[in-house]
């Protein structure tokens, strides 16, 4: 009985949001206070959500809880069966702490907003879309399915276009919300093409029946290329969502967004979306597959890292900052680091949250300045912003006694453990090389702007901490991002109860040769495909032996990042500019972004508009042509024709009458009206007669 | 057989209201909108008895009627609705008041005429869906280029007489060759059924049995006559100008209802007249219908004229329309069935939009506006709207058709390539790009054009037209089963007369 209530709470949080988003989008013309509402609902949703959180972890701990309905009944199909699409809900402890981490930010993210945007002419709006963001990303959190997660995911990717084109009147916010929808499609149709090998190897699109299935010997054309390829084509929809290399273009563009937006969607929940998916189809991933995720998730960790060493304004740096630690996750996962990757999501959701709207009450508070060259000194005005900022910065810096500390750490040892098993180096490396700029962009980020002297003493002197609603949610996210959350012991996440109970390592249902040789079961082990235990003992081993060697690393890295950032920027020891002259391709090929967005233009986007633009042509000129020209042809045949009927059979006509016209004006001559002329012609033509008949 | 009379008086009511309206006083144009509605109103409730007598379980034809007519040829008038024409049939219904209504104020000369050529197309349309006899099926299907030739003719715009005459001409040329294979088949059938009939119950029993390369001809001929009414690239230069020259009810029907009967026609006589040659042309089809996404989307994106931009927009959604039906299995199909209904309501909300504006701007160039989500918040949003169920945004009409049809076609064993549907889904990355693009620049930055400024929103009576339509929208896209259920078993029993033959010839 209690399931079945855990599971329709369930439902109620789902639906909700949408309630609240339907109410405020139609009366937020003629109801002012509208948002109110909204905000209501988000509380709502919040504080039901921690009741699932609560009762899942303590009552069902172990088990999970589904619950679905008919969609679409194509009924009996011959040689197949019953064909229904079913949607549904899970809520098993991944999706539980899921719901429960995006209605706490969405939430806080709310009340932020309430301050930083008064006075906007569509604030009501603003709140709806809110609300409509919250229920889509809902939707795939509790999904059971990956159809639903799909249907979900295309409208988040609407509430991501809506807030993002938020500002709609300046022409960058309107690019990037369409540059947003269009790059994320790209990715949607790989993934799309993925659902529907699922659905035609499994007839189902419930992620438990196609596991159960796939654990049976089940495969897509009954390959284990196939398997993977499936699997790549689904990993397509999170290169996307989470913007992942090559597919990261959208991210930076979408800063132009209103802040909170970012740290809701483009920051903590939303693009943690691709991650998610990754988690939810982990068990029918190929160790190929695998491999290639990863080597997506290492160069997404890397490149955008290089980028936001260099990068200005305030919002760019950790928006390059996110793609790069989404690298992280993807890569954990691609290391087969699958607790640590959802541990890094839950840690860095919090985390960048904070960050985001640290930065929003900067910009907020400095008359929408973006440039942090422009800044300085912030740390006396706004002392409550400043130590919200510097936690999250340590925590993703990975600095101990922080949440990213452990979660961090978890990822750089799984990808140590990795390399010891499999030999690929280049993972930990990356990895380690990763933190090390990451720990250094941000303490850039944080001394050019709170730290020195003000750049501009007008707006530093107007500059002032942020009232209670804005800064509420900074101190309560700052302080998620503290260990004590998460573990007891502040070196060890293991022993935490996040890792130990609530995380499990993930069932595998992948046929055993194509795994990862320390995911293929023990020997001894009793064989059973369903079994829960996947990984062999020589991966808890490797990844007991990396856990020092790794944590070391890293902080010697986080370190060295950190101290180099106030050689450069605090005490001024080295010259960034002198340095930047010195590497100076490096310098640009960081600044410009790696050229991303310009050869894209020149290529894809060129090239396409050049074929539409010749094919609008072609349309025009050659098939309608054609058409045309056929119409012309038979016209002019008509001409002819018509010409010909005038003169050469109308002639003909007019001839033969032209002609009799003329044997008659001879023959009249003739016709004189005189007997006498008559008699002769008789008598002549008798003689003639007579003559004619007598010869024969 | 007991006849129901239902469907004549379906028939009964446009004709006799179309012709009432001609004794209409015409300067009283207010009764003659409100009387022309009235009639609409009454087809749809018509329309709406029968489908709720309508039994979902019978694929076959219910409601019959016949009429003997030409009796030594054995013609009749022979008419009846099963799931798949009942569909169209409530389609054709519930646009026409749509777009009487939609008109009220932008057709304000010879309102007279137009009402009676409004009436005369609903007519003409729902004979076609009704018609069961191939000869009464002819007459109809060109009798309603008549009154689509004057609405596109007379209330037009500057180049409204090139657009009605190679409208008229092009289908008009498919057609023959349609004639000339109904003929053919009809002079057939009387040599093995011993008698001459153009009843199509009866002739689904002749076409599988005539010689392969006699029904390839015959297919081509029917099937080339479907396709230019679909239209099929690269049969669909027609399209954009009679859209564009079209006034806003023309361009709702002629897309919304004019279109489908290509596709219906397919379904109705391709495939089960002629089920051999079907398969057999199945691939080179569908190459043109994956061309026709790809072609019409991109061509589409390069569109100054924002009708000019809806019109090839259909061309992409007929493609996958097209694709669904060659599939041919269940989901393709049914996913064609309900892409036909889609379409014809987001489409028809496009342009029941574009003419919204143009009403006020008189010009269609997507270059003159820009910023107007300010001015007209409302306006803006139906836009938007309409150009997300387009695009096949996921809880909204367009996903349905395009995911069944693309999870059909990647399954069929007819075309038994998965690239066909690689390819089409594809085409779903461009409709992103190509109406959102038109978006930005119509709604979004900042006005430019100072004549924006002064734009009224809808009015009540332009909401009302749109909120029916939106509803459906929503309807079909969150519960599509209301609707498929009604066309399962049709398109069962199509699917079955198609693979009889070809399951007969394998073994």
């Amino acid at each position: 009985m209690q399931d079945s209530l855990l599971i329709k709470l369930a439902v109620v949080i789902l639906f909700l949001p949408l309630i609240g988003f339907i109410v405020t989008v139609f009366f937020g013309k003629s109801v002012k206070k509208v948002y109110v509402f909204e905000n209501l609902v988000l509380i709502a949703s919040f504080i039901l959500a921690s009741i699932l959180l609560y009762g899942k972890l303590n009552y069902y701990i172990d088990t999970d809880l589904f619950s679905e309905f008919e969609w679409i009944n194509l009924g009996e199909v011959p040689l197949l069966g019953l064909i229904s699409i079913k949607l549904g809900l899970m809520l098993d402890n991944v999706a539980a702490i899921m719901i429960w981490t995006v209605m706490l930010i969405s939430l806080v993210v709310h009340i932020f907003s309430i301050d930083y945007m008064k006075g906007d002419i569509r604030y009501n709006h603003y709140f709806a879309y809110l609300g409509l963001f919250t229920f889509s990303m809902s939707g795939i959190v509790l999904t059971h399915n990956i159809l639903m997660m799909y249907i979900f995911w295309e409208l988040v990717g609407l509430s991501s276009y809506l807030l993002i084109g938020f500002w709609f009147e300046k022409k960058s916010a309107s690019d990037a919300a369409k540059k947003a929808f269009i790059v994320n499609r790209i990715g949607d149709i790989g993934m799309f093409i993925g659902i529907l090998l699922l659905f035609i190897t499994y007839q189902t699109f419930s992620f438990d029946s196609i596991f159960i299935q796939l654990a049976d010997g089940k495969l897509p054309f009954n390959s284990e290329f196939w398997l993977t390829a499936t699997g790549l084509l689904i990993f397509c929809g999170a290169i996307g969502k989470s913007a992942q290399f090559p597919l990261h273009v959208w991210l930076p563009d979408a800063m132009e967004g209103p802040t909170p937006v970012s740290a809701l969607i483009h920051a903590a929940t939303m693009v943690a979306a691709g991650v998610y998916l990754v988690v939810r189809v982990f068990g029918m991933l190929t160790g190929d597959a695998l491999l290639i995720i990863a080597v997506f998730g290492a160069l997404s960790a890397l490149i955008p890292a290089t980028i936001a060493l260099t990068q200005n304004d305030i919002k760019k740096v950790l928006a390059y900052s996110t793609v790069s630690q989404l690298g992280y996750m993807i890569m954990a996962l691609g290391v087969g680091a699958y607790t640590f990757a959802f541990f890094h999501l839950i840690t860095h959701a919090f985390f960048k949250a904070c960050l985001f709207l640290g930065s929003g009450s900067v910009i907020h508070n400095m008359h929408h300045e973006q440039d942090i060259t422009r800044m300085g000194g912030l740390r006396k005005k706004m002392p409550l912003t400043y130590a919200a900022f510097l936690i999250s910065s340590l925590a993703i810096s990975g600095v101990p006694l922080t949440s990213g500390f452990l979660s961090k750490d978890g990822i750089l040892a799984g990808t140590y453990a990795f390399a010891s098993l499999t030999g690929h180096w280049l993972f930990p490396l990356v990895g380690f090389f990763v933190a090390m700029l990451t720990a250094f962009y941000m303490f850039r980020l944080i001394i050019l702007t709170f730290h020195g002297e003000p750049y501009d003493k007008e707006k530093y002197e107007h500059a002032h901490e942020s009232k209670f609603a804005m800064a509420m949610p900074l101190v309560v996210l700052s302080i998620l991002s503290i260990f004590f959350w998460y573990t007891p012991n502040p070196i060890d996440p293991g022993e935490g109860w996040v890792l130990s109970k609530w995380i499990k390592t993930p069932e595998i249902f992948t046929p055993v040769e194509t795994r990862y040789d320390f995911m293929k079961p023990d020997e001894n082990a009793a064989v059973d495909h369903s079994s829960a235990v996947v990984y062999s003992s020589s991966y808890t081993e490797a990844m007991h032996n990396a856990h020092y060697p790794a944590m070391f690393l890293s902080l010697i890295v986080a370190g060295l990042g950190i101290l180099l950032a106030f050689l450069f920027y605090q005490w001024k020891r080295i010259d960034p500019d002198k340095l930047a002259n010195k590497f100076k391709p490096l310098y640009n090929l960081s600044y410009n972004k790696w050229y991303f967005d310009e050869i894209y233009d020149a290529t894809f986007v060129a090239g396409t508009l050049m074929l539409s633009k010749f094919l609008g042509w072609f349309d025009l000129k050659v098939i309608d042509g054609i058409v045309d020209g056929s119409a012309a042809v038979t016209k002019g045949f008509s001409k002819f024709s018509g010409m010909f009927d005038n003169i050469v059979v109308d002639g003909l006509v007019n001839f033969i009458a032209i002609l009799s016209g003329f044997v008659g004006l001879i023959f009249r001559k003739m016709q004189t009206g005189k007997v006498q002329t008559y008699i002769v012609m008789v008598i002549f033509g008798l003689v003639i007669l007579l003559f004619l008949f007598k010869s024969f | 057989m007991e006849n129901n009379y239902l469907i004549p008086y379906l028939l009964l009511a446009p004709f006799i209201g179309g012709v009432l309206v001609l004794f209409i006083n015409k300067n009283k144009e207010n009764l003659i909108r409100y009387f022309g509605l009235a009639v609409s109103l009454i087809v749809f409730i018509i329309s709406l008895i029968i489908y709720f007598d309508f039994d979902n379980a019978d694929g076959g034809f219910q409601f019959l009627y016949r009429f003997s007519w030409i009796e030594n040829l054995n013609i009749s008038f022979y008419v009846g609705v099963d799931g798949l024409s009942l569909l169209l049939v409530l389609l054709t219904t519930f646009l026409t008041p749509l777009t009487l209504l939609s008109s009220w104020s932008s057709i304000d000369k010879k309102v007279k005429e137009f009402t009676f050529f409004m009436l005369m197309l609903e007519l003409g349309m729902l004979g076609v869906f009704v018609s069961l006899d191939m000869f009464l099926f002819y007459i109809f299907w060109e009798a309603m280029l008549i009154p689509m030739y004057f609405i596109i003719g007379i209330w037009g715009g500057k180049q409204r007489i090139y657009a009605s005459i190679k409208f008229f001409i092009y289908t008009m040329f498919g057609s023959l060759l349609m004639l000339v294979a109904i003929i053919w088949l009809a002079v057939y059938a009387s040599s093995s059924l011993g008698y001459f009939t153009t009843d199509l119950v009866e002739l689904y029993k002749v076409g599988p049995t005539v010689p392969k390369t006699i029904q390839n001809y015959m297919f081509l001929a029917f099937a080339f006559s479907f396709a230019i009414k679909v239209p099929l690239f690269p049969l669909h230069t027609w399209l954009p100008d009679a859209h564009v020259e079209a006034p806003t009810a023309g361009s709702v029907i002629l897309a919304g209802v004019l279109l489908k009967m290509g596709t219906y026609g397919l379904l109705r006589f391709c495939l089960p007249l002629f089920p051999q040659s079907s398969i057999s042309f199945a691939p080179a089809i569908s190459v043109l219908a994956v061309i026709g996404i790809i072609y019409g989307a991109l061509v589409a994106m390069v569109q100054k004229d924002m009708k000019k931009l809806v019109a090839y927009s259909s061309v992409a959604h007929l493609g996958f329309v097209v694709l669904g039906i060659f599939a041919m299995n269940l989901e393709a199909v049914q996913g064609a069935v309900i892409q036909m209904i889609n379409h014809g309501l987001s489409t028809g909300a496009l342009f029941i939009l574009v003419g919204v504006i143009y009403e006020r701007t008189h010009t269609r160039e997507i270059s003159e506006y820009g910023g107007i989500a300010k001015i007209v918040p409302i306006y803006a949003f139906a836009l938007l709207f309409a150009s997300l169920s387009s695009v096949g945004l996921p809880g909204l009409n367009g996903f349905i058709g395009e995911f069944l049809i693309l999870l059909g076609s990647f399954k069929s064993t007819v075309l038994n390539n998965i690239w066909f549907t690689v390819f089409a889904a594809s085409g779903v990355i461009f409709a992103a790009v190509y109406l959102l693009w038109m978006y930005q620049r119509v709604a979004f930055g900042e006005v430019k054009n100072p004549m924006m400024n002064e734009l009224k929103d809808m009015t009540k009576r332009e909401m009302l037209v749109l909120l029916p339509i939106f509803v459906f929208i929503v309807w079909i896209g969150i519960y599509p089963s209301t609707f498929l259920k009604v066309s399962e078993k049709t398109v069962r029993n199509i699917l079955e007369q198609v693979e009889t033959p070809h399951k007969a010839e394998l073994k």
